[in-house]
Order: C-alpha cells, then structure tokens, then sequence
C-alpha cells in the first residue's frame, strides 16, 4: 500500500512510512547539529531592526522604491503572461497516449513575431526614460542650502567620518540632523578609500555608492525620523568585509548641535587616568590613532578624541563599554580575526591602566 | 522510417577508436588499460575531446558543489563560526571561478566539440590537435587553481587559495593587500584556461564555416550550431582583454608596473572596465549554448518545427552585438557620469528584446505540440520558467536607482543563479540527458532523471528564490557572517535546506550516469525520433562519425527522410 502521486510527468511513489521517518529523523539531526554544534560567537546585535529597502526613510530611498515598485509591476505582469501562457501550454498540448501521428508543423509568422518584438521594445524605452529621469534627479545637488558635508574614507575594515565644515574626525558612527518638514537638512557626502575598494550603504536612507582610491565620489542623504539607520560596505574589501557595519545616527537639531559642540574640543584632560595616558602614549597606540590635544596624531586607525561619545566600537561591532575595550586591546583578533590592528601583547595592568584613559575620553 | 534506411556506420575499422566501445562494450573485448588511458590522453577525435571536456566539468561541479554547501552551512544562523573569514572569502572565490571557468564553460566546450561536427555532417573539427591542446589547457588552468589548495597552509587550513573574489577587483589584488602567493594562482589558472578557450572557440569558427555537408547552407544549420558561431566570436572578442588584464596584473604584482596601484597612480576602475568587458559577454557566452540546447530539444519534444528559426538566430546575433555593449552595466555604483549611466542602462534594457522573442518563439513552439515530457524536456521547461525569473530580475537590475540599492546584495546572487544555474546549468543539463545516448548507446534512466529533475527544481528554488528577499532586506553577498536581528536568519535557512536538497539532485545524476554506462537500455540511432544530423548515424559514432557525407537540403534533414510526402524545404 504505497501512496502515489501524479504530477508533470512523474508519477511519485512515496517510499514506506519507515523509510520516510528515517529520512526525516536524519534531516532533523543534521539542521539541529549544524545550528546548535557550531557555536556562537558573542557579538553584538545590530538590534531588531532590518536595513530593509522598502522601508525607506528619507527622499533618496523612497524615489528608488518607487521606481522599484514600478519595474517590479511591469515585470510581475511579464511573469504573469509569459508564465501562465507557458504552464497553460504544457498542460493543454500533452501528448495523448497512443497518438503517434505528427502534430502540423508552423514554421513561424512574421505578424506575431513583429509584435512581440515591438511591445517589448516600447515597454523598455518607456522604462529607460524613467530610470534616466530618476537617476538626474538623484544624483542632483541637494535640495537645499542648509546642507552639511561629511567626508567618509573607507578603510579596511572601518569607516573614517571627517566633518569639514566643523574640522572634526570621528569613525564609524555617522551623526546628522533630522530633517523637519519644512526644512530638509540633506547631508552631502564626498566618497573616497585609503586602501581597496569599498561601497556605502543604507538602505534605509538611499543605494550604494563605492568608495575608489584615487577617486572621489558623491551622494547625499537625508532622513526624516530621528533614529538609528544600520548600514555596510557592500563591495567585497578583504578578510573582515563583512564585519564592517556603519550607522546612521539621525538626531534633533539641538542634540547635533551638542555634539558637534562636544567633537569640537580637544580631548579631555582628566589628570586621574594620567597613567594610562602616559602609556598609551608609550606604546604604539599614538602612531595610529589621533587624540587632539595630546601627541598622538596617527592616521591608520580611527580618531579616540571623543572615543566614549560613541555606542559601539570597531564599525559596529561590539558596544563601547569597558568589558569590549578591554576584550579588543588585549586581543584584537578575538573580536575581528585579520583586523589591522596588531596584538601589542600588553600586560593586564597595562590594559586596565589604558582602558581606564579611553573610558575618559567623553 | 528508422535506422534500417541508414548505413550501417558502427563497424569501426579500428575498435578502440570508437568513443562508445571502449565505454560500454563488455570487458572481454576493451583493450588494456594502459592503452585505454594512452588512447584518451593522445585523442584527437572531437568526440571523445567533447566527452574530456565533460567529464572536467563533472570533476569540478563536485569541487564547486562542497566549496557551496559548505557556504549555505556557514550562513545557516548569524554570527556562525563553522569557517573562519578567511576560509570563506577563499570558498566563494573558488566556488565562483570554478563553477564560470571549470564547470559551465567546459561543459558548453564538450557540448559543442562533440556535436558541432556531427550536427553539419563533418567527419571531424577543422583543427583537431589545437582542439585537444584547447582542452588540456583548460584542465591545467584547473588544476592549477586547485593546487592552491594544497600550498601553504596545507588543504584543511585552506591553503593558499584566492581570497578576492572570482572578479579579483584591484587594488585588493596588489601585493600591499594581497601577500603571498594565492592571488597568483587564481590568475595563472584562469589564464591558461583563457588560452584554451580561446583555442577553442578558433576551432569552432573554423569548423562551422568551411566543414558543413553539402547543401548546408549558414541558413540552414542547427541552431545549436548557430548558437555555438556566435558564442565563439564573442569569446574572441571577450577572452583576449582578460588575458591582457592579466598579464597586466602579474606585471603589477612582480614587476613593478602600476596599471591597478592607486597609490602610484594606476587605476581601479581600468581593472573593472576591463575584467567586466570580459565579464558580461561572458554572461552571454554560456546563455547561448544553452539557448541552442532549448533550440534542439524543445522543438523534438513537442514534435514541431521551430517557430520562428530565423528570428532565433538573428535574434542571437542581436544579443552578441548588443552584449558586448552592456559591461558597464556591473559598474552602476562606480559613480559613472549620468550620460555613461543612461548608455548603459539603455542597452541593457535593449537587450531584453531579443532574449524575450526567443523566450517566445519556444513558447510559441509548444503550441499545438504533443509534449512528450521526458526527461530532456522536463529541463527545457524548467530552463524556460528559471530563466524568466532570471531576465526579469535582470531588469530590475538594469534600472539604475533600483541597481544602487540591490547590487552587491543577496537579491543580485539570487538574480545571476536563476540565469547562470536556472538558465544555462538546467539547460545543459537536459543536453546531457538528451545526448548521452548518442555518446555512449545506452539510455538514461527516465525515472531517475524525472527524480533528479524534480529534486533539482524544487531545490533550486528553495535555495535561490529566498535569496532576492534576504537582499532587499539588507544582506550583502560575501559576508562569511551575520548579525542576528535583521530578519535574515530564516531566508538563509530555506536556502541551505534547498542547497542540500540540490546536493541530491547532483548525487541522483552521478547515479544515474554510473549506472546507465553500465546497464541502460540500448538506444539505438535514433531514440528520441529526432531530426538533426547526429541522430543519423551510429550511436556511438564512429571515429569518422558518417560513412557517407549526407547531402542535406533543409534545417530537419532527417524530417525530409521521415516525410518524403511533405518535407521541410518546401516551407523555407
Ligand atoms: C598598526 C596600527 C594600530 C596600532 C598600533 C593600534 N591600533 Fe587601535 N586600531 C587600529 C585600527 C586599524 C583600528 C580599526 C579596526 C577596525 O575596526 O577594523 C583600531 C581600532 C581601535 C579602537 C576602536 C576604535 C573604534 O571607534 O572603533 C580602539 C579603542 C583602539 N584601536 C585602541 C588602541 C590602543 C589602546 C592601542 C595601543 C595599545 C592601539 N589601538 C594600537 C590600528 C592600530
Ligand atoms: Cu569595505
């Protein structure tokens, strides 16, 4: 007593209940094995929130939805016509058994042809026209004076965020203004690489642009809500491509201006973590990394002046608290395997003692 | 009307020069094998360098197949820590390279050394010995990819292979980003197979316009075989500038030349106009074999002429020219001018034209059919379906706004594996279901390549329909990890299940082949009651494939021999 099963050309005989089980049983074991097995490593969440396209949040993002949505229609009805012509046709001209004579041969005709190679030829002029409209729009100047300009120089594996119009560096954690309805704050920004190629991307705020060495690049965002907007590299740059995150942070106007007030000054000087301070400055640390204010003024790795001012460390990788900082000077490949950052082997006390100054640097 | 009408041509003079003897006779008769190796190895009958070709393709398919399973297991939750970064990025540059450059492109060689001559009624190609160093070029570029496996840190720590990627975008490939020695593999290996390729594609040339029968007009080939024309001059005309690039890049890398280095004032984008004035003909270079393929078994399987053969050719050489027009179109993130933007985005969308009339005329051909679906057809079916999906994504992706945000992203895999797997893998895998009798005299197994059909079909698009959804929702490709709470754990699941599931398929298929070369049911000449030249003769063929050169006066010379009373010719 087999069950069976017609289906196009198939007649599915389903194996005996044991066999079934059996089958289901090993497939159980092996996605159970493969989820529980390999262990998880404890990053940080980018929290619930998908960079999902189609839940756009500024100007830039929800034009290409729009135009997303339009070629998505004129396509769907393709994949309908063509689709249901295709499945209507295989299910009607079945052979009929014992039927072997020829059925009639029909070479072609040119009035059918000449249409269906005329419809499709309006229909992707009429969409080119469209797409190129909505590239000139978007690739336009910002639509207002009050834009801000951020410089982001990509680098393996994090984002360098240099505000010029205020003479401040910071990384990974880009902070703008929100836009108000009467007022658009459209952030302008130039595209540019230290090493290999590398793209930017939110997708809730607009597509990707790649950032070239020897090249520089533009586009503009603009976001409508204040919020936190999740975001990448989205060209293939090396080992950690893909632990190479940025995020948006849109904020209030008032609270930008606070903290452009706060990137602004100098480090501060905070006289009890001196020690620190001054071993930091022993180390190699100064000749990568930049504290205004101090000697330290390296380029190779992101500006620690106003370290503690952002949420998470390494693009996005781990949240900035004490327990991260000291997991990632210690060993930095344990959070990001290949990272450019050497393993300095420093002792704990020597840790906790430069820990302690970068938990000052507000 | 059967073979009894035909020359009896399976009498080989010389027994071991029949491809099929040597396969399928029992082994009282085979020759040792020392010289049966000899004999493969020395070959330079086209057939048995189209099955070489084959069995190269069938040998890195598997290669290919692990290097993807192990990728779908890596991404099955986020933060996954089975494979370290730097073993996943060497994955998916091996499994990309090697499924492009070893699995389909050989498999469209094969294809087309062993049928092209029968098809025109040839006894052989028009340059044999530069057609087998064609092959063994492409096998030792192969190899030589591979050996990378085996340097450095030795196989389990993934050695030294290529971690940039399968379009190796400089500046990352320079010596600054990538030390050592695998970056050099990847562009010796597919260097050399470039050369064989492009062997190949001379010899095609060469072949089709000087050796077709008697009475054979250009107007009156196979489509296959027109396919295979085109493709061979596109291949001219894409290889040579990746070969070049290459070279580029080697000096680049070992002789202090600064073509790529930015920091010295070479380019990146030169490599990527480059790799990509290669890459995109590429696309069209393994679709159209396939279209030829779609071409031969749709119209046998529904007992009906081609509808529309000269639009589907011309259509075609519409699609070699505009194809070649079209490279930029990987490049819409670079930050192009508007007006290189609006070029390319225009041509890509043309070229949806004449890829829609030939979706068509198949369609078309269907009508008022009497569709026997074996198992050949049930792949030309489903080629048709997958790539549908295939060329519509591919409009979206065309639309430039709508490519900033999708490029790059899962929905782009999803896309380029419902043209490339969907669109030309299902393809050739119904050629093979197709020839295989007439390469080796035995059947298929119809019940299990219905199996290995359904099993590849349902897998398939559990493993990439769920892709184009992951990348809307943010996940760019060649990430070897995650972060959880996006929304991306569960798209990632159905994908590795339905790789497993594909995983199947592939082992029905080696099932099958292993036992039909041993036990399949005879075929005789002619089993699918078909109308093209190569079902004329033995099967296998004979080294010299016809005793006597057919004259042939129309595109179904064996319809006119069936059909006396209303043969082909009259209709052209
Ligand atoms: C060879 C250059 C180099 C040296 C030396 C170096 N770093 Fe780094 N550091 C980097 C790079 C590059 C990064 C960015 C890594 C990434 O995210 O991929 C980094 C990141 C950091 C970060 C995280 C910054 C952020 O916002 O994500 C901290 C904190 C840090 N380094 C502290 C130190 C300390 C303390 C020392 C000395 C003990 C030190 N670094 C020495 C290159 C260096
Ligand atoms: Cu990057």
């Amino acid at each position: 007593m087999i069950p069976r099963i017609h289906v196009i050309g198939l007649t599915l005989r389903f194996p005996s209940l044991g066999v079934t089980v059996r089958c289901a049983v090993a497939i159980a074991v092996i996605m159970v094995w493969s989820s529980l097995s390999l262990a998880q490593s404890p990053e940080f969440s980018q929290g619930n929130d998908a960079p999902d396209m189609f839940n756009p949040a500024g100007p830039n993002a929800e034009s290409i939805q729009e135009i997303f949505w339009v070629v998505i229609g004129i396509c769907a009805v393709i994949l309908g016509l063509v689709g249901t012509t295709l499945i209507w046709f295989i299910a009607k001209y079945r052979e009929r058994p014992g039927d072997n004579s020829e059925p009639p041969q029909i070479y072609g005709s040119r009035a059918i042809e000449l249409a269906w190679t005329l419809a499709p030829l309006l229909t992707v002029t009429l969409l080119a026209v469209l797409v190129i409209a909505t590239v000139i729009k978007l690739r336009a100047d910002p639509p207002s004076t009050a834009a801000h300009r951020v410089r982001v120089v990509g680098h393996q594996w994090w984002w360098e965020l240099n505000y010029p119009d205020h003479g401040f560096t910071t990384a990974n954690e880009l902070v703008i203004p929100v836009s108000e309805p009467d007022l658009a704050k459209p952030i302008y920004l130039q595209l540019e690489s230290a090493d290999v190629c590398h793209s930017f991307w939110v997708p809730r705020l607009a597509g990707k642009t790649d950032c070239i060495p020897g090249r520089t690049n533009s586009m503009w965002i603009q976001a409508g809500e204040p919020a936190t907007y999740f975001g990448r590299c989205a060209e293939y740059c090396g080992t950690q491509h893909a632990k190479m995150l940025i995020r948006v942070d849109c904020v209030s106007q008032a609270d930008f201006d606070k903290w452009v007030e706060n990137q602004k000054a100098d480090a501060v000087s905070d006289d009890s973590v001196a020690a620190g301070r001054d071993r930091f400055m022993e180390m190699a640390c100064m000749n990568c990394h930049a504290i205004r204010g101090t000697r330290a003024a390296g380029e190779f790795g992101p500006d620690l002046t106003h370290l503690m001012s952002r949420k998470t460390i390494c693009s996005g990788l781990a949240l900035n608290d004490r327990e991260n900082l000291t997991r990632w000077i210690s060993k930095p490949d344990d959070l990001k395997k290949g990272c450019r950052m050497p393993d300095m082997r420093l002792t704990e006390p020597d840790v906790k003692l430069i820990v302690d100054y970068l938990l000052s640097l507000k | 009307m059967t073979s009894s009408d035909i020359p009896e041509g399976s009498q080989a003079l010389d027994s071991h020069t029949v491809v099929g003897q040597t396969l399928a006779s029992s082994a009282a008769t085979r020759p040792p094998l020392v010289t049966q190796l000899h004999d493969w190895v020395t070959t330079v009958d086209h057939k048995r360098v189209g099955l070489l070709y084959l069995m190269m393709s069938l040998m890195f398919m598997v290669f290919g197949g692990i290097e993807a399973l192990i990728i779908r297991v890596q991404l099955w939750t986020a933060n996954n820590t089975l494979v370290e970064a730097e073993t996943f990025n060497q994955l998916f540059t091996m499994h990309g390279t090697t499924m492009i450059f070893f699995v389909v492109m050989p498999m469209i060689a094969g294809f087309a050394n062993f049928l092209v001559p029968l098809m025109i009624g040839a006894r052989d190609v028009a340059f044999p010995r530069l057609n087998a160093l064609g092959f063994w070029l492409s096998l030792m570029g192969g190899c030589t990819l591979y050996l990378s496996y085996f340097t450095g840190k030795g196989l389990l720590g993934g050695g030294s292979a290529p971690d940039v990627g399968w379009f190796a975008y400089a500046p990352l490939t320079s010596p600054a980003y990538s030390v050592g020695s695998s970056t050099d593999y990847w562009i010796v290996g597919t260097a050399i197979s470039g050369i064989g390729t492009i062997a190949f594609a001379v010899n095609t040339i060469a072949t089709i316009v000087t050796m077709r029968a008697p009475g054979m007009l250009i107007s009156k080939v196979p489509l296959f075989v027109w396919m295979m024309l085109i493709t061979s001059f596109m291949i001219l005309l894409a290889f040579p500038p990746l070969t070049a690039a290459q070279v580029m890049l080697l000096m680049d890398r070992h002789m202090g030349a600064h073509f790529f280095d930015t920091q010295a004032g070479g380019s990146a984008l030169l490599w990527q106009h480059l790799f990509w004035f290669f890459g995109h003909p590429e696309v069209y270079i393994l679709a159209l074999p396939a279209f030829g393929i779609i071409s031969e078994i749709v119209p046998v399987f529904s007992r009906k002429v081609i509808f529309g053969y000269a639009s589907v050719a011309m259509s075609s050489a519409a699609i070699g020219v505009i194809g070649s027009s079209v490279w930029a179109h990987h490049m819409f993130t670079v930050g192009m001018s508007d007006s290189l933007d609006a070029f390319f985005s225009a041509t890509s969308f043309l070229i949806a034209v004449p890829t829609g009339i030939k979706v068509l005329n198949w369609t078309a051909t269907l009508y008022g059919g009497q569709l026997r679906l074996r198992t050949p057809m049930l792949f030309a079916l489903g080629f048709l379906g997958m790539f549908l999906m295939g060329g519509l994504t591919g409009i979206m992706l065309a639309a430039v706004p709508v490519d900033w945000q999708i490029s790059d992203s899962y929905f782009l895999v999803g896309h380029f594996h419902y043209v490339l797997f969907g669109g030309s893998l299902f393809a050739l895998m119904g050629g093979v279901y197709y020839w295989f009798p007439k390469a080796t005299g035995r059947m298929l197994d119809d019940r299990l390549g219905k199996l290995n059909f359904w099993l590849q079909f349902i897998g398939f698009n559990l493993l990439f329909g769920p892709m184009h959804i992951s990348g809307i929702l943010g996940m760019p490709r060649r990430v070897y990890t995650y972060q959880p709470g996006q929304g991306w754990e569960i798209w990632n699941q159905i994908s590795t299940v339905g790789g497993f599931i594909m995983g199947l398929a592939f082992l029905t298929l080696f099932w099958n082949l292993a036992k039909s070369l041993r036990s399949g049911k005879p075929a005789g000449d002619d089993p699918w009651d078909a109308w093209t030249l190569e079902w004329m003769t033995s099967s296998p063929p004979a080294a010299y494939n016809f005793e006597e050169i057919p004259t042939v006066r129309s595109r179904r010379p064996l319809w006119d021999l069936k059909h006396p009373e209303d043969p082909d010719w009259k209709h052209e």
